[in-house]
């Protein structure tokens, strides 16, 4: 075999393993929506479920992902965007900024069974929240945090030098500069981190059931209990309760991630276009 | 004044990070360790009977242990060629216009949730390998198989990244000594992007190894040792996950103290990983979309950029 045959062998395998993780892709999306859709239907996405799940819809489940993803944003990015304002505009590297990026990695890479126990004993126990809509808020948030730091930074990053300069030049603070000119000009990208993270807490099942509980119910307040989509469709499928809700709600969580990453690329493509005429 | 109360302020949201990874170093520790004192941490690690409701009770993480590792070592098996194979293509070979095809791809394996890859396991994968190879179905084969395709985000936009990195002269060296791009590629760039490398595979050991739901689902939840692929097992943390739900006193701190072991585990590969590249690097992807979005509309003239010289 001369080295040119060795190439195209090789070149062969490589488009082969590309070829092969599309369609991994696509193999578990279209099972997913074969399997689900033709159990979907409006009153699927409005109605309450009866019998655990066996009859009826997942209207709770909805507002309950809502509620918590909502909430834990809520929480997550005056934190991440600030703590992304303060490493790319109000210092330089230093012992201290290392020791931040290493918390801030370290905690990209706690899987998420640690934070679910985490949350358990220090919000639902220590904390006496209780299983509750604002531990696994709490919880969530701590767990996307990473996600829009980086994003934050990343996007703050991408403002040009000059603008800064030229709102130095003008007589602007420091806080007036970032609020006038870095923040807007990063907002596309911290936007992206935002909604992907919101696509993680979605899609969240270890950490959300230790913290905000399983219970079938509209999350009346901040301390009451309630269930995810994914959860309830992990209680589902494992407690064997009814496969055709179990698609159909696997059906709801792929649609529901899929908008995501589209709206997530789309602002991505449209902020790069942006910054690159500017 | 308003200026410093601003800064402080923003020095307040850069600390919640290191401080939230103390918080959880520290009450994991403090509800697990107890518990390791107690029964012994030799006794805690290598003893295999996992008994909590016996009498007395028996706390022996090692069939969990051992669990964990054949699953993990199993997913980086298949997941690195895998992963690296398409890393190189995106990175060397694929025009840009596939890559911006294959990036929302691998974007949306990492984005789908782990309950629905453990439903494909559990649906599609495990009768498949009863079939084809017998036992139950339920196996370290699957759950591997499945974890494989779950750690691919990481290994290959990490990869990618290493590989993007190596500089150009290293390239336009190896061709115009002769060789062609597969030899360039596999003798002088993938060896330059090494560490880079390692290192992703050492972050896709620490996502499968961390998974919860999805192996729950998959692995069939047998208290056993395996002693095949084809084996049902328990990983560590399928069984805190499992029995999380109904444990109290000792039975719970015991899973903490499982939690405890997960956690160092975790920690030794994030700390290697970080040594190895040098930089600390951060696993998912959706930062380098951004920059490699850029170099593309760049590239291709699509857009002017004044910025460049």
């Amino acid at each position: 075999m001369n080295r040119q045959q060795a190439q195209r062998i090789a070149f062969a395998m490589l488009w082969l393993a590309a070829v092969l993780t599309i369609l991994v892709l696509a193999v578990i999306i279209v099972y997913i929506l074969g399997q689900g859709l033709p159990h979907l239907s409006l009153g699927f996405l409005l109605e309450w479920p009866h019998a655990q799940g066996r009859e009826g819809g997942i209207f709770p489940t909805i507002i309950g992902t809502l509620a918590l993803g909502a909430l834990s944003l809520v929480l997550a990015v005056p934190l991440g965007v600030g703590a992304a304002i303060f490493l790319t505009e109000y210092t330089r590297p230093s012992p201290l900024t290392s020791i931040m990026r290493f918390g801030t990695d370290s905690l990209a890479g706690v899987p998420s069974i640690i934070f679910g126990l985490f949350g358990f004993i220090f919000f639902v126990t220590r904390l006496g929240m209780g299983w509750s809509l604002l531990a696994g808020a709490l919880t969530l948030a701590l767990m996307v945090l990473p996600t829009i730091i980086r994003t934050s930074e990343e996007a703050i990053r991408a403002v040009p030098m000059a603008f800064r300069e030229v709102s130095y030049g003008l007589g602007a603070s420091r806080w007036q500069m970032v609020r006038t000119v870095v923040l807007p000009n990063a907002l596309p990208g911290i936007i992206t981190g935002i909604i992907l993270s919101f696509g993680r807490a979605v899609g969240e099942t270890a950490a959300v059931i230790f913290t905000a509980g399983t219970a079938l119910n509209l999350p009346s307040s901040l301390f009451a209990p309630t269930r995810t989509m994914a959860t309830h469709f992990y209680i589902l499928a494992i407690e064997g309760i009814s496969l055709p809700k179990a698609y159909a709600t696997g059906a709801v969580l792929i649609i529901t991630i899929l908008i995501i990453n589209v709206v997530a690329n789309a602002l991505i493509t449209r902020s790069v276009l942006r910054a690159v005429r500017r | 004044m308003k200026e410093r109360l601003i800064g402080y302020l923003l020095l307040v949201c850069a600390l919640v990070s290191i401080l939230s990874l103390g918080l959880i170093t520290f009450f994991i520790f403090e509800a697990g360790l107890p518990l390791i004192f107690k029964v012994g941490l030799r006794n805690f690690l290598f003893n295999a009977t996992w008994y909590p409701s016996g009498k007395p009770p028996q706390f022996g993480i090692a069939a969990m242990i051992v669990g964990s590792i054949w699953v993990t070592l199993g997913a980086i098996l298949v997941g690195v060629p895998l992963g690296l194979a398409v890393a190189i293509l995106l990175a060397e070979i694929a025009p840009p216009a596939l890559v911006m095809l294959v990036r929302p791809v691998i974007q949306l394996l990492a984005g789908i949730p782990s309950v629905i890859y453990g439903f494909i396991g559990l649906t599609i994968l495990a009768p498949l390998v009863r079939q084809l190879f017998g036992g139950p179905g339920l196996s370290v084969l699957t759950a591997a198989l499945v974890l494989a395709i779950m750690i691919l985000p990481s290994i290959i936009s990490i990869s990618e990244d290493a590989l993007r990195a190596v500089p150009r002269t290293y390239r336009d060296g190896a061709l115009a000594l002769g060789a062609t791009r597969w030899q360039t590629i596999w003798r002088v760039l993938v060896p330059a992007a090494r560490s880079g490398i390692v290192a992703s595979v050492i972050l896709g050991m620490g996502r499968a190894l961390g998974e919860t739901m999805a192996v729950i689902m998959m692995l069939g939840n047998a208290l056993q040792l395996p002693r095949s692929p084809l084996d049902s097992a328990t990983t560590l943390t399928s069984n805190i996950g499992l029995e999380m739900a109904y444990a109290s006193g000792d039975h719970r701190s015991a899973l903490f103290a499982t939690g405890v072991v997960l956690f160092l585990f975790i920690m030794v590969l994030n700390i290697l990983a970080n040594a190895l590249t040098g930089q600390l690097v951060f696993w998912q992807r959706r930062v380098s979309i951004w920059r490699a979005a850029v170099n593309f509309w760049r590239r291709n003239g699509l857009v002017r950029d004044r910025r460049a010289p």
